[in-house]
């Protein structure tokens, strides 16, 4: 019987990602309680000096070629597919991250396995996996039971303890000489972050907008906020998708990620793909006027009402006691 | 240049969601449908390619409230023709919408050396994943996805896109044609088109119906239950009157320090 639980490792041009070791802690904590091994693949570039922080898993395993830089979906799942056959494992973990993007899908169609996305939640019941799922903006929750741990499931980031990922024990490393298969599209370059105006990354306070900023002129209010408290004004995507700031000010899964001591959201809704890249700040106080929004399960206060009647208070206010 | 668009209606989270008596569904009588952000940005770069290169640009989309809306849109954007894939769709997830949409493109002979097949990365309803590797899958065509920018090389007959991993890094890969694109953001925020004129070419355009069986389609894992997410109860509700409020979120900057 196939037995084994695959964590496929992510890194970024020589670094492991923070989504790695969540894979890995709660893969320990899931293969220890069904009594079969913990696998760890790190698949690239470059990356054979990356195994050894990997050390948690029982065996890891590297397959490094130059081919592997930023290599196609298709190339990664062939891999995958390779190794789960070798190896006999029955569960693989991938990040529901940007950089794994297709790779579940394709594994799925090629192995004839399950794939569950969004994946917050994993518990165990005798032999049976739970998996639970964020849908719709984080809106709604679903469970899917699992009655054997054979499914390939893409985990959201943030949705485990990094620090259970980790251990300082030597790894047991493999590494594994693959036939690279071509892939179907080419890597051509990386392009770097465009410098911005200001590093939103280094900035003590941000006052953050959301689409509930509703259009341009609003974005204003933010601005002079922020020439009051000091600090820098940034956005959710579809701020930056409209065009209304620059990419540098970007927070989230594809921009930046930040932890400042303020930060404040102005008609954010709370979306996965955003909090991802600001729920570790210090003091977080959200303004919206949908009472559900998810960003208030996040947020240390919350405030439900409209930003415009708040936001031009707020300014009155704090330029009255600073 | 032969440009498909898949367009998917998604429930709009800015109403409330309610879940069904059975627990594993959305109750429909409360949902309004809206189109997929990703698809919306999918029609824009469409519309961008062919301006740029010329072209046909197809739409479409499984039968579902409110999508002769987003086909109209569409035309009114400058889509040269719209279909609507006729049929129940609404328990089918993403391996088997790929089926449909593969099955559609097939049928219709849309496959061409020409061909560049564009749809949002991913849904928030994706529950088995990104449909647009299904799709590519299916077909035997390359595939990228969170692409933010895509050129045209004629002289290798390729597209050059441009895809976001984090932290701001990007980077370049080309696929030859033809291709499946999933779309994050296009290149331009999508343009905003009057009332007036989706309201004319409601009058003079017609939405082409498309029939397709429903037989042996991949049935999607099943789910459980639905639920709405345990609030952790984290934030500290302030309530009163604006001025009220303002002065408690001083008095907290205050005490952090911050002012």
């Amino acid at each position: 019987m196939k037995n084994g639980i695959l964590v496929i490792a992510e890194q970024l041009k020589g670094n492991i990602a923070d989504i790695t070791f969540e894979m890995l802690g709660i893969g320990r904590k899931l293969a220890d309680t069904l009594g079969i091994p913990l696998f760890a693949a790190v698949i690239g570039n470059n990356v054979n000096q990356l195994g050894k922080e990997l050390s948690i898993a029982d065996k890891v395993f590297v397959i490094d070629d130059t081919k592997l830089e930023m290599a196609d979906p298709y190339v990664t799942a062939d891999i995958i597919k390779v190794l789960y056959e070798q190896k006999e494992a029955s569960l693989i973990l991938i990040g529901g991250t940007n950089l794994s993007s297709g790779v579940g899908a394709i594994l799925s169609r090629k192995m004839g396995l399950k794939y569950i996305n969004f994946c917050k939640g994993l518990s165990i019941e005798g032999n049976s996996i739970t998996a639970t799922s964020q849908l719709f903006g984080g809106k709604i929750y679903s469970e899917i039971k699992l009655d054997e741990p054979a499914a390939i499931i893409s985990i959201y980031p943030g949705s485990f303890q990094q620090a259970e990922g980790k251990s300082t024990k030597p790894a047991n490393i493999e590494v594994m000489d693959l036939q690279i298969s071509e892939g179907k599209c080419k890597f051509n370059k990386y392009i770097e972050p465009e410098a911005g105006d200001i590093d939103i990354t280094k900035e003590k306070i941000l006052v953050s907008v959301g689409r509930g900023i509703e259009n341009s002129d609003n974005i204003g209010m933010a601005e002079e906020l922020i020439e009051i408290l000091g600090g820098a004004v940034c956005a959710s995507r579809p701020v930056i998708d409209q065009g209304w700031m620059g990419l540098s000010r970007q927070v989230g899964k594809s921009g930046m990620t930040v932890k400042p001591k303020l930060y404040l959201a102005l008609g954010i809704s709370g979306a996965p793909e955003h909090t991802e890249g600001m729920k570790d700040s210090e003091l977080i106080i959200s303004i919206n006027k949908d009472p559900a929004a998810p960003i208030f399960n996040i947020s240390h206060y919350g405030v439900c009402a409209d930003l415009q009647d708040i936001v031009p208070a707020l300014i009155d206010e704090v330029k009255s006691r600073k | 240049m032969n440009i498909i668009v898949f367009l998917r209606m998604v429930p709009d989270v800015v109403e409330e969601l309610k879940i069904s008596a059975n627990g594993k569904a959305l109750d429909e009588d409360w949902l309004r449908f809206k189109l997929s952000e990703s698809d919306e940005h999918s029609l824009e770069q469409a519309i961008i390619m062919k301006e740029r290169y010329g072209g046909r640009v197809t739409v479409a989309g499984l039968e579902s409230p409110e999508l002769d809306d987003s086909l109209y849109y569409s035309l009114a954007k400058g889509a040269d023709n719209a279909v609507r894939i006729a049929g129940e769709w609404n328990e089918y997830r993403s391996p088997a919408i790929a089926e449909v949409f593969a099955g559609f493109l097939k049928s219709k002979g849309l496959i061409n050396s020409d061909t560049v097949i564009l749809s949002g990365s991913q849904a928030i309803d994706d529950l088995e994943g990104e449909m647009i590797f299904y799709l590519s899958d299916i077909l035997d065509v390359p595939c990228q996805s969170v692409i933010t920018a895509v050129n045209y090389e004629s002289a290798q007959n390729s597209v050059k896109v441009m895809k976001e991993f984090a932290g701001g890094l990007r980077g370049e890969y080309e696929l030859m044609l033809p291709t499946v694109i999933g779309i994050q953001a296009a290149e331009n925020p999508p343009r905003y088109i009057p009332i007036a004129k989706i309201r004319n070419i409601m009058k003079t355009s017609v939405i082409e119906e498309f029939d397709f069986p429903d037989d042996n389609l991949t049935k999607g894992i099943v789910v459980e239950k639905l639920m709405e997410p345990e609030s952790s109860g984290m934030a500290e509700m302030l309530e009163g009157s604006p001025e009220a409020v303002c002065s408690k979120i001083v008095d907290i900057l205050h005490e952090h320090g911050l002012i």
